[in-house]
């Protein structure tokens, strides 16, 4: 039972920040119906971007909470500016070609930086700077409330708020939304349209950095192919709680991240990446549109 | 039948030059060229014909590699001219395998469309592919070794090279599945795969059942992937589950797009580019001295969807845009 509870924390844990990743797919893809490949690589290019400031600040070892709070700020700028620029010159020329083209230019827009980052940071792993000191908060005996998990809590939570209140109480969340539901209409009610998606890009983004200061600093190892696996999680976590919906990337992030870490207790973690994606699929077999997505209704 | 057979001895008179003219390594990538446009053209009745987006073309390869490997590490015995015989016959079984995981995979998901049943084909592919790598039986993530390959068959002094049993192997399943999906595309069947792909609705309401024609497109686009795993495996000899991973999914897509959907002979074209593509920039890379290989070609993707949005052929066969051109000229 003990055991269990601690496993539920740290599947919360990574599940916030599967969270964080998954609200920035699922962004894009309520505006532009776009699986957004190369987030999983702004993600990457946040953590080396928060790396490289600790570096030349000389963070690398004064942990505290002005160093997380340092590199989050150096992660998020990193990462909006790379989504702006991936938004501006490889997505904007292509904002009325076929769905797929622009999906395989994401897939490019990827391999770019994938190989890029390889060659700019070389392709062996970094250790990350310490960000927290790694201390148990509180002790119950055998469950154990340890600053990082807790510090990716607050962090999550905070972010996930921010949101909250970017899209639902701000004239450009506002206007995210109108673009999301119909982007004529909206360009019609002198909305620009353009300006709104690369809001979004730059907000999507700007999640990916905090999460990737976050792994980075729970599991302090990065390598330019980091993005790959944690965002093809994003993205299913996206699906799962139905792309397009924010309260759903959330729930989808949470339950990834606490099946994962199950599974990984009480099975074998060679399964946990199958499992992941057995269970989106037996998820979508049955409810075709994710937990909380909207049942679209096809028109003639 | 007569094209086809004409076509295959033609291209096999190909081979016998390549044979004599080319070194070991390019004879590989010729093959791996080969391989790679049956994958293309399997994948572009799927991608392209149907209009249905599938991102786990490499899971049903993978099916198809390991099951023909494991059956012919049953019967060992696969030598010299025997190979001419036994490895269409793995190949046919290897493919048969890939079709009925493609029945399994297809009949819940095809349900889903465009992204969704492109995320849910990628869970597939991962799922075959994790499987894969549990099963001690196949080497697990070790990898698959020994699996029995194409020799040199000796006819008492005269030396049939491993490279033209491999060749004609080869090039026999592409001339199938050429003229395969050239016939399918153009029957009723087909005619139902392009409806599907034009109008959903539509076709629906003219009596198409459409889930029962996109299964049918998934089953023989599986079943010629699983082809491509089998060749694939006995020529490279070892098997390893990571050569099935969502990068290979992602070249057969690229292939497919880049000739253009609904293009069989722009697959073709596109499957030469690109298995070719990174070997080609191997000067540039010795010019700078660092690996920018895939730096160009991922740059290359970009600027051609970006100018030629609808690939390098649209949705027209090579020779329809030369006999267009040639008529325009006079």
């Amino acid at each position: 039972m003990q055991d269990f509870v601690q496993h539920l924390i740290n599947g919360t844990s990574l599940g916030s920040i599967y969270a964080l990743i998954a609200l920035g797919y699922t962004m894009v893809y309520g505006i532009l119906q776009l699986i957004n490949f190369a987030h999983s690589d702004v993600y990457m290019m946040g953590a080396f971007s928060a790396y490289y400031l600790a570096m030349f600040m000389g963070l690398q070892n004064s942990p505290g909470v002005a160093t997380l709070a340092s590199l989050l700020a150096a992660a998020m700028i990193g990462c909006s500016l790379l989504g702006l620029a991936i938004e501006r010159f490889a997505y904007r020329p292509l904002r009325k070609a076929p769905k797929l083209n622009i999906l395989i230019t994401a897939i490019g827009v990827s391999l770019l930086l994938q190989y890029s980052a390889q060659i700019i940071f070389g392709a062996d792993p970094k250790v990350f700077p310490k960000v927290l000191e790694d201390s148990v908060l509180i002790d119950f005996g055998a469950v154990q409330l340890k600053s990082l998990d807790v510090a990716v809590l607050i962090v999550t939570v905070i972010m996930m708020l921010a949101l909250n209140f970017l899209i639902f109480k701000t004239k450009i969340g506002k206007a995210m939304r109108a673009v999301s539901q119909n982007m004529t209409v909206a360009s019609m009610m002198g909305v620009n349209v353009d300006r709104v998606i690369s809001f979004t890009f730059v907000v999507g983004s700007s999640l990916a950095g905090v999460g990737a200061v976050l792994v980075g600093m729970k599991y302090p190892k990065i390598d330019p192919l980091m993005g790959t696996f944690i965002g093809i999680k994003g993205f299913v976590a996206a699906v799962l709680g139905g792309i397009g919906s924010l309260p759903g990337a959330v729930l989808g992030g949470l339950l990834m991240g606490l099946s994962e870490e199950m599974v990984v207790a009480y099975l074998s973690s060679t399964y946990r990446d199958a499992l992941a994606f057995g269970l989106l699929i037996i998820i979508l077999i049955f409810r075709p549109s994710g937990l909380l997505g909207k049942k679209g209704v096809e028109k003639v | 039948m007569r094209v086809p057979m004409l076509t295959f001895l033609g291209l096999m008179i190909l081979g016998v030059i390549a044979e004599f003219t080319l070194d070991s390594f390019v004879q590989l990538m010729l093959i791996y060229v080969l391989i790679n446009m049956i994958l293309g053209m399997s994948l572009n009745l799927v991608n392209g014909f149907t209009g249905q987006f599938s991102l786990g073309h490499a899971g049903f390869m993978a099916v198809g590699a390991y099951v023909s490997a494991y059956l012919s590490t049953l019967f060992p015995d696969l030598t010299g001219g025997m190979g001419l015989v036994t490895f269409p016959v793995l190949a046919l079984l290897g493919g048969l395998a890939a079709a009925f995981a493609g029945y399994l995979v297809g009949l819940p998901s095809l349900r889903l469309r465009g992204d969704y049943l492109a995320i849910v084909t990628l869970g597939f592919g991962e799922i075959i592919r994790v499987t894969l790598l549990n099963m001690p039986a196949v080497g697990g993530a070790r990898g698959f070794y020994g699996i029995p390959g194409p020799t040199d068959w000796d006819l008492g002094g005269f030396v049939i090279s491993k490279f033209l049993i491999g060749y004609a192997q080869a090039m026999f399943w592409v001339v199938a599945c050429f003229f395969v999906i050239w016939r399918v595309v153009r029957s009723a069947h087909g005619r139902a795969f392009l409806s599907v792909r034009e109008d959903e609705i539509a076709a629906e309401a003219m009596g198409v059942d459409t889930t029962k024609a996109k299964v049918r497109a998934f089953v023989l686009s599986s079943f010629f992937a699983g082809i491509a795993g089998s060749i694939f495996a006995h020529y490279a000899n070892y098997l390893n589950p990571a050569s099935f991973g969502f990068n290979r999914s992602i070249d057969a897509v690229i292939i497919v797009v880049l000739g253009g959907m609904g293009s069989l002979t722009g697959s073709l074209v596109a499957a030469v580019f690109v298995t070719l593509m990174p070997e080609l920039l191997r000067p540039l890379q010795e010019l700078v001295g660092v690996d920018v290989r895939m730096v160009v070609y991922s740059l290359c993707l970009i600027l051609l969807m970006i100018l030629r949005p609808k690939g390098l052929f649209g949705s027209k066969e090579v020779f329809e845009l030369v006999r267009k051109y040639v008529r325009k000229t006079s």
